[in-house]
């Protein structure tokens, strides 16, 4: 059985545990508040983007002169996985369940006979996947610089990406990421982006929209929106995961803060016992000290 | 006919503006336009240049660097960036200068001096300068 003195130092580490991760998470709450902002903030842009150029590709889509970041090049026999996780840990299973989502994902396309490259974003993707899959790493992008997410840094990926595209490095381009549902909930999400994948325009209920006047033409707009739209949606989902990221970060330091709780508690009630316990054999030793007398 | 429009102005990072508006002059890149309401519906690209806004709040400018604009019920401005004319000072001036300098350099090198994407990334390199121009800055001269 542990000492008293034991008991009392065990009692104050953990109560010094509770202090740093009711910390994180306040921290974690409100950094998660600002990459809501910025989520919010951005979703103006990526709705409206998308809705343009949905109509943009619906009306070149079918031509065979179509750019190839729409209508692929044909085959889809390499496959580029952009894996986004965080820099750092401490925020439960998020980047875990990435990665997961991902691993899956490798081991159906290399099972399909499908050659398979990985780009990550962040640390923590990097070397979880590093220990099975080092020989098919392409690159890194490290934003652990980075303070606030810009579109920039999300530019500076799609540049990445696209100067693979066009080298001819891969087929398909694939994106992981967390989306971000609520502080409880982030479902990991792969989505693709090379060749774009629109929703259908909705059924003509209102008609096909106005008739837009195109100045340049066409297929020059859909040639310069297509690699910004590959920006867009790495910029979303940067977004989504800072946010995501913030969240599981968040409920993870709830529960160790709860969980600290329960066993200062714990051990509260067991160094009282051992305190009267000493006590008691005190006064035993007293009491029958002196009827020895 | 309405006499104001529906006009937005949004970045990647936020929503800049978002205002009824009479008239709004656009750095088109097939050229310039101003459009007022009841405008034909059209989706044309920008060039770097200075997005002027009539709104019922008083006229505002912004520097855009890139992007596009959707023409229909409303304007809607999707910029790349945009700065709002009060907040463009010459140390931010110079570095997007700077920037498209390093994006002309950049696609001189890869393409091998052919003229056609080196041509583009000339012109807006000089767009670039021009804005210094326009809005009383010290326009920075790039060494070709």
């Amino acid at each position: 059985m542990p000492s008293l003195k034991d008991l009392k130092n065990r009692i104050s580490s953990v109560k010094s545990t509770r202090k740093i991760t009711k910390a994180m998470q306040m921290v974690a709450a409100a950094k998660l508040r600002r990459a809501q902002d910025a989520a919010e903030q951005s979703r103006p842009y990526a709705e409206r983007f998308n809705k343009v150029l949905g109509a943009l590709a619906a009306s070149v889509g079918g031509s065979a002169t179509a750019p190839k970041l729409l209508s692929g090049t044909g085959h889809d026999d390499v496959h580029l996985l952009v894996v986004m996780t965080a820099e750092r840990g401490l925020c439960g299973g998020f980047n875990s369940s990435i990665v997961k989502k991902a691993r899956v994902e490798i081991e159906k396309l290399r099972a399909a006979g499908k050659t398979v490259k990985i780009l990550t974003v962040g640390k923590k993707g990097r070397e979880q996947l590093k220990r099975d899959f080092a020989d098919l790493f392409v690159g890194h992008v490290d934003l652990s610089e980075v303070k606030k997410l810009g579109y920039a840094d999300a530019q500076g990926i799609a540049k990445d990406v696209l100067t693979r595209f066009d080298a001819g490095e891969f087929d398909v381009a694939t994106i992981f990421y967390s989306a971000f549902v609520n502080v409880v909930s982030q479902i990991p999400t792969a989505q693709q982006i090379i060749p774009a994948a629109f929703e259908a325009p909705e059924s003509d209920e209102e008609g096909t929209g106005p008739l837009y006047d195109y100045e340049p033409d066409e297929e020059r707009i859909l040639a310069d929106l297509l690699p910004r739209g590959v920006a867009t949606q790495i910029f979303s989902a940067l977004l989504e995961n800072a946010a995501s990221e913030q969240g599981a970060r968040m409920s993870a330091m709830d529960n160790a803060t709860r969980n600290a709780g329960e066993m200062i508690d714990k051990l509260t009630i067991e160094y009282n016992r051992s305190r009267q316990a000493v006590i008691t054999n005190e006064l035993i030793e007293i009491i029958s000290g002196a009827e020895a007398l | 006919m309405a006499d104001t429009m529906q006009f937005d102005l949004v970045s990647p990072e936020r929503n800049l503006l978002s205002a009824q508006a009479s008239t709004v002059a656009i750095p088109g890149s097939e050229g310039d336009l101003t459009v007022g309401p009841g405008h034909e519906p059209t989706i044309t690209t920008l060039r770097p240049g200075i997005l002027k806004v009539e709104t019922d709040k008083g006229a505002e400018e912004f520097v855009v660097t890139g992007g596009f604009v959707e023409i229909g019920d409303g304007v809607t401005v999707l910029a790349e960036k945009a700065v709002p004319h009060a907040d463009m000072d010459q140390a931010t001036y110079e570095a997007l200068v700077s920037e498209a300098e390093a994006t002309y350099r950049q696609i001189k090198e890869a393409t091998n001096n052919e003229p056609g994407p080196v041509d583009e990334a000339a012109k807006l390199l000089m767009d670039m300068v021009a804005i210094g121009g326009h809005i009383g800055l010290d326009p920075k001269q790039p060494n070709f």
